[in-house]
């Protein structure tokens, strides 16, 4: 027997799941799939999150209102992409911004696209670009990417809660 | 080192979902959520009360990192909270729970846990607490290993098959007056005798159900818990141990980590040895592990084991410890027992013990 060390053992694991939205993320992506964003108001707070989870993270109440919320939103904060990685689909650079959609009180991670990305800032107005009409499923890839609104940039008071 | 209570520590509330083959619709959080509600509605109290929150969940049950935390939204995590987790059951996330509350900053603590075994092959899951190296590559499910103890218990003429199905039509009968079972029935050893081996010598009845399900407790200390409860389970003491992972090294047909963890926790004794306790809720997944922690226990005639039916009658990953030690303190609470045992167990057949002694005055049986 050789006297090298074993430096090497493969051991395969696999590991299938059937895995359960949930009634509040199930409500959140047949809404999707109708081309529309919908979010859950807290009882207590007010607060209007999305995706909604069922639950108030902060009051831990169920939130039962159900909000739908509009197709255009603020960048709150953003970067620029410019780093390859092992099973990226889009061309580099581009623009992952955190994006507040109007009646929303959280933000979530969108692709900014259609524009150059030296032009992306804080408090830009954008709005939610979907698949054809006929493409529409219940999955986040219903949601091809977010551009500019045209509209005029938001005021920082208006979203800097939300950084 | 004795692991009992220097400061007065009782269970105050105890909550539980339905157990159930598999929730077709909720999540994790949603599972749990009025399961945490109900546990505060029990006593009128909120998360903002709680000194202290420890849960126990496997984020492999899901597939989804740091589900844990996600977890917390049930609870809700705003102003930030003092918590805790152990990839554990619940039952362990209670004992770090009730060592918190022996410094007296805090006087409360909310204790919960979760777990959906149906969202995969539960069996290849727990496969991968084994070592990684040599055994789990083999694939063994747990209950292939039960059986391998079970045989073991046949082959060293301690119990038989008839045995193992004594158990589990006790348990079934005794899970009818449990709202939240979810394996019941009235048959006799002898019919469940008919049913078919799935790794023998186990068959169906001496194997847990697969359930989904979620459970809360919320401990509290000192005067706080005659406050909030008529009848507090105080816990005398606690205390868990461990064997080795090497299942080979083991002598399966025993469990000294149980009767280290009796003897820590100050599980009072007879003078004949055998502990003295009106309930024992034991934690014994397949019906076999019942009989070995009985003998382990040293558990005198006297004890009414698994009045809720125990294991076979609902078994959430993660959960079914904790709800084991609701259960028992349910019986102090409720009156009809003034000293109580609750079992946890962890790992292959019976690998890690918690053993946690309650009673209904907070001196106890087990105190010195």
């Amino acid at each position: 027997m050789s006297d090298e060390p074993v430096t090497m053992l493969a051991t395969p694991i696999r590991i299938e799941y059937e895995f359960t939205a949930g009634l509040a993320q199930s409500r959140y992506l047949k809404g999707i799939a109708q081309g529309r964003f919908l979010g859950q108001r807290c009882p207590k707070c007010g607060k209007v999150y999305v995706p909604p989870r069922g639950s108030c993270p902060t009051d831990g109440v169920p939130t039962t209102d159900e909000v739908v919320l509009g197709n255009t939103g603020i960048v709150t904060t953003y970067c620029v992409v410019n780093v390859p990685f092992q099973g990226q689909s889009i061309e580099i650079p581009y623009i992952c911004a955190q994006i507040l959609l109007d009646g929303a009180n959280i933000a979530f991670m969108g692709l900014i696209q259609e524009i150059p990305t030296e032009e992306i800032r804080m408090g830009m107005r954008v709005e939610a670009v979907w698949v054809d009409e006929k493409d529409l499923g219940p999955t986040m890839a219903s949601v091809k990417y977010f551009r500019p609104s045209g509209e005029p940039d938001a005021a920082y008071e208006t979203f800097s809660e939300y950084l | 080192m004795a692991r009992r209570s220097v400061r007065p520590v009782a269970v105050v509330s105890f909550a539980q979902s339905d157990m159930m083959r598999r929730e077709e619709h909720r999540n994790d959080v949603e599972v749990l959520q009025p399961v945490i509600q109900d546990v505060f509605g029990k006593i009128g109290l909120t998360k903002d009360d709680m000194g202290f929150v420890c849960s126990g969940s496997c984020d492999y049950l899901v597939g989804a990192p740091f589900s844990f935390v996600q977890a917390l939204d049930a609870v809700g995590a705003w102003p930030p909270m003092r918590e805790s987790h152990v990839e554990m059951d619940g039952a362990f996330a209670l004992y770090e729970a009730w060592t918190q509350l022996q410094e007296d900053d805090i006087d409360t603590a909310l204790v919960f846990s979760f777990g959906r075994s149906s969202m995969s092959e539960i069996g290849r899951v727990l496969t991968l607490q084994l070592d990684p190296y040599y055994m789990a590559p083999l694939w063994p499910d747990p209950v292939a290993l039960a059986a391998l103890q079970a045989q073991a218990l046949i082959d060293a003429g301690k119990y038989t098959e008839a045995d193992f199905a004594a158990v589990a039509a006790r348990s079934r009968r005794d899970a009818r007056t449990n709202p939240h079972a979810q394996v019941t029935g009235d048959h006799s050893p002898e019919e469940l005798l008919g049913d078919d081996y799935v790794v023998a010598p186990l068959r169906r009845h001496a194997l847990p159900p697969i359930t989904d399900g979620a459970t809360a407790v919320i401990l509290a200390a000192g005067d706080r818990a005659t406050e909030l409860c008529e009848r507090p389970a105080w816990i005398t003491g606690m205390d868990h141990r461990i064997e080795t992972h090497a299942l080979g090294a083991r002598d399966l047909t025993t469990s000294p980590s149980t009767r280290s963890a009796a003897e820590g926790a100050g599980i009072g004794r007879g003078d004949d040895g055998a502990v003295e306790v009106d309930v024992a809720e034991l934690h014994a997944p397949f019906a076999h592990q019942e009989l070995i922690l009985r003998d382990a226990l040293g558990l005198g005639g006297t004890a009414v084991v698994n009045p809720s039916g125990g294991a076979l009658a609902a078994n959430g990953i993660m959960v079914a410890g904790l709800v084991r030690m609701g259960e028992a303190a349910s019986r102090i609470m409720d009156g009809s027992a003034r000293t109580a045992l609750a079992h946890a167990t962890s790992g292959p057949c019976l690998q890690q013990n918690l053993v946690c002694a309650l009673a209904a005055e907070p001196a106890g049986d087990g105190r010195g």
